[in-house]
C-alpha cells in the first residue's frame, strides 16, 4: 500500500482548462488545480453538476483533449494524446453503424494486435461478445440493436483491446433505468473479474455508490475543482438488491447527495477565502463513530466539532 | 364485387390509365387533318412549308408508326451502314463510352481532391474561392476551349463531362468527410488508428453514402451534357443522332432518341440508386 501511494498508477497533477471567452474578454477558467491520484484495480466515480468539466478531465485523460495547464501520469509516463493503453467507453457508444457488433469489436481488437490473424481476432472478438451476454446478436448492425445492447457493445469493445484503464463519460446515462440495473451488475462482474482500474464519470448517485472504491466530488465550475473524496467502504461482492442495507449506504448517500444540493455551490465562495482548502477534504463512513450522525447536513464553513469524519489530507 | 387493391396496385393501375391518356391525346392530335391549303397559296410552297396539300398525315408520327420505328430499330441495334447511318445501339454505345470515361476521370480527381479539402479547414478555404467560381459554368462553355487545346472534337466532349461531372462529387466528397462524426473519430484516436486506416475503414465507409449520392448527381448531369455536346462536335452519338434526324427532319427518330435517352438516363440513375441502398448505414 505504501508502494503504491508513492507510485500511484494514475497521478493528475494542478490540472486546468481555459476556453476563450466568446466575448473576447478573460478566457473562462473551466477547472483549475484538479489534482487526484487513481490506484491500479480501483473503481473511481466522479461526479458534480453540468459545466463542471467532468468529461474535459476525462478527455485529457484520454489524449483526446489538451490541458491548458498541468501533468496526466499513467504508469509513470506522462499522457499526450490518445493511446491504447487507455480504453474509452462513451456515452453515445459511438459504434459505427456500418459495422455489424462482431465487426465493431474486431475492428479494435485488430487495432490492438495488428499482426493478428482473422481467426484469433475474431476469437478475441467473440470472447468478449459473450461477457457482455451478446452471442447470437454477432451479426447484427447497431441499428437493430437497442439502447442497451449497443452500450454493452462499448463495454465489449472496450475491455477486448485489455487497456490498462477504462475511462466511461456517463455510459448508462441515455438508457432507461431497468436496463442500466442489469449492465451495471454485468460491469460490476466484469470489473471484478479483470481487475481493471475505472474512471466514471456519472449523474446517478446510486450508480456511483454501487460502482466505486472512491467518489471524488466536483465543486460547481468556473474554477471548479475537486472538493470531496468519498471512500466508498461498502463490501465487495456488492449486489444491486441488497446494497442499501449496508449499514454505511446511507451516510455515504446522504453525504453525496448533500454535496450535489448545497455544498458544491459553496465551494466557489469558499475557495477565494484565505483559508480555504488547497486539497480535497476525504469522507470515510469508517471515521464515524455512529452512522446517523452524518445525516445532517454537513458544510465545509461549519464542520461538526467533535466529529473526526471531515479532515484535511495533504495531496 | 369489391376487392380491396394494395397501394402499389392502385398507382400500376393509375399509371396505365395514364399512359393510355396519353396515347389516345397523341393518337387524337396526329389524326389526318382535313386540306386546310388556303386558296391561292402555291401548293408546291405549302407542300415545302409542311403543310399537305391533301389529308396527308402530319409528320409527327401516330402512335402505331412510332411502336414500328421502336420495334424496327431495337431489333437491329448494331448495324452500321456508315457515319450517318448507325444502329442506335452503336449510338447510345458511343455516348456512354464518353460519359463513362469523363466521369471516372472526374471521380479519380474529385474524391481524393474531395477528402484532402474535407479533413482539413486550410485545404477548404484555399480551394473553395476556386470551386465557388468554376462550379456555375456552363460545361458547354468549355467546349471552344477544349476544342482549341485538346483538337479532337471526341476528347473535347470527354472533356466536357469531365468538368460538369466534378463538381457535385468534389462538393460531396468534401461534405462527407467534414461531416463524419466525431466520436467515430474518436474511437479510432483511442484505438490509434493508423491514417491510412482510418481513411479508408472509418471516413469512407461513413461518407460513402453522402459520396455516392455527389456521384449520381453528377451522372445525372454528364447524361444531360452528353446529348448537348455531341450535337456541337457531331460524328457520333445519341446526341449528333438527334441533330442528324432533325436535320433529316424523321421526327419519328427523334422522338425514339428521346426515349432512348430518357431511358439510359434512368438505368444509369437506377445503378447508383442500388449502390447508394448498398452503402448506406442506419445510425
Amino acid at each position: 500500500m505504501t508502494n503504491s501511494t508513492i507510485h500511484p498508477f494514475l497521478q493528475v497533477e494542478h490540472l486546468a482548462r481555459a476556453y476563450p471567452s466568446p466575448t473576447g474578454g478573460d478566457a473562462v477558467t473551466v477547472f483549475d488545480h484538479v489534482n487526484f491520484r487513481i490506484h491500479k484495480g480501483e473503481f473511481v466515480c466522479v461526479t458534480g453538476h453540468s459545466g463542471c468539466g467532468k468529461s474535459t478531465i476525462l478527455n485529457i485523460l484520454a489524449g483526446l483533449d489538451t490541458a491548458s495547464a498541468g501533468n496526466v501520469f499513467m504508469d509513470g509516463r506522462e499522457v499526450a494524446g490518445p493511446s491504447l493503453d487507455r480504453g474509452v467507453i462513451f456515452q453515445s457508444h459511438a459504434l459505427m453503424p456500418w459495422l455489424s457488433v462482431l465487426e465493431n469489436v474486431a475492428f479494435a481488437v485488430k487495432s490492438r494486435w495488428p499482426s493478428w490473424n482473422k481467426h484469433k481476432v475474431h476469437d478475441h472478438a467473440m470472447r468478449y461478445i459473450e461477457l457482455v451476454g451478446l452471442k447470437g446478436a454477432e451479426h447484427k448492425k447497431p441499428s437493430q440493436l437497442s439502447g442497451g445492447m449497443k452500450q454493452r457493445v462499448g463495454i465489449a469493445r472496450a475491455f477486448s483491446i485489455e487497456p490498462k484503464m477504462l475511462l466511461m463519460d456517463e455510459p448508462f446515462g441515455a438508457l432507461d433505468a431497468l436496463t442500466r440495473g442489469v449492465i451495471q451488475e454485468e460491469l460490476l462482474k466484469i470489473c471484478a473479474e479483470t481487475q481493471q482500474t475505472v474512471f466514471m464519470i456519472t449523474h446517478d448517485v446510486d450508480e456511483a455508490i454501487l460502482l466505486s472504491d472512491k467518489i471524488m466530488l466536483m465543486s460547481n465550475g468556473p474554477h471548479a475543482r475537486i472538493a470531496e473524496i468519498v471512500n466508498n467502504t461498502l463490501p465487495r461482492p456488492r449486489e444491486r438488491s441488497a446494497i442499501h442495507r449496508e449499514p454505511h449506504y446511507y451516510p455515504i448517500r446522504n453525504h453525496l447527495v448533500d454535496f450535489l444540493v448545497s455544498r458544491s455551490k459553496q465551494f466557489g465562495a469558499l475557495r477565494d477565502a484565505p483559508d480555504a482548502p488547497s486539497s480535497p477534504t476525504v469522507f470515510d463512513p469508517a471515521d464515524l463513530v455512529e452512522p446517523a450522525a452524518s445525516a445532517e447536513p454537513e458544510t465545509l464553513h461549519t464542520p461538526p466539532v467533535g466529529k473526526p469524519h471531515i479532515h484535511l489530507v495533504n495531496a | 364485387m369489391k376487392t380491396r387493391l394494395s397501394l402499389g396496385q392502385k398507382s400500376a393501375l393509375l399509371s396505365l390509365a395514364l399512359f393510355g391518356v396519353i396515347l389516345l391525346v397523341w393518337q387524337l392530335a396526329t389524326l389526318p387533318a382535313a386540306p386546310t391549303v388556303a386558296a391561292g397559296v402555291d401548293p408546291e410552297y405549302a407542300a415545302l412549308m409542311g403543310g399537305g396539300t391533301s389529308n396527308a398525315a402530319s409528320s409527327f408520327p401516330t402512335p402505331a408508326a412510332m411502336a414500328q420505328t421502336v420495334w424496327e430499330k431495337l431489333s437491329d441495334p448494331f448495324y452500321d451502314n456508315g457515319p450517318n447511318d448507325k444502329g442506335i445501339g452503336i449510338q447510345l454505345a458511343y455516348s456512354m463510352a464518353r460519359v463513362l470515361a469523363g466521369f471516372f476521370m472526374a471521380a479519380a480527381v474529385a474524391i481524393p481532391l474531395g477528402f484532402a479539402i474535407g479533413n482539413s479547414r486550410m485545404v477548404y478555404q484555399a480551394i473553395d474561392p476556386y470551386v465557388q467560381v468554376l462550379k456555375p459554368i456552363s460545361p458547354l462553355a468549355w467546349m471552344p476551349l477544349a476544342l482549341y487545346t485538346i483538337k479532337d472534337a471526341s476528347a473535347s466532349s470527354i472533356f466536357v463531362i469531365f468538368i460538369c461531372s466534378l463538381w457535385p462529387m468534389l462538393i460531396n466528397t468534401a461534405h462527407g468527410v467534414a461531416n463524419v462524426r466525431k466520436d467515430w473519430l474518436d474511437v479510432s484516436r483511442t484505438l490509434e488508428v493508423n491514417p491510412l486506416r482510418l481513411a479508408f475503414r472509418v471516413i469512407l465507409p461513413a461518407a460513402a453514402p453522402t459520396i455516392l449520392t455527389g456521384m449520381r448527381i453528377s451522372m445525372g448531369i454528364a447524361w444531360l451534357v452528353i446529348v448537348a455536346a455531341e450535337m456541337l462536335v457531331g460524328g457520333t452519338g445519341i446526341g449528333y443522332f438527334v441533330w442528324n434526324e432533325w436535320n433529316n427532319l424523321s421526327l419519328t427518330n427523334v422522338l425514339f432518341a428521346i426515349l432512348m435517352i430518357g431511358v439510359v438516363g434512368m438505368a444509369l440513375d437506377s445503378i447508383f440508386g442500388v449502390l447508394g441502398k448498398r452503402v448506406a448505414y442506419q445510425e
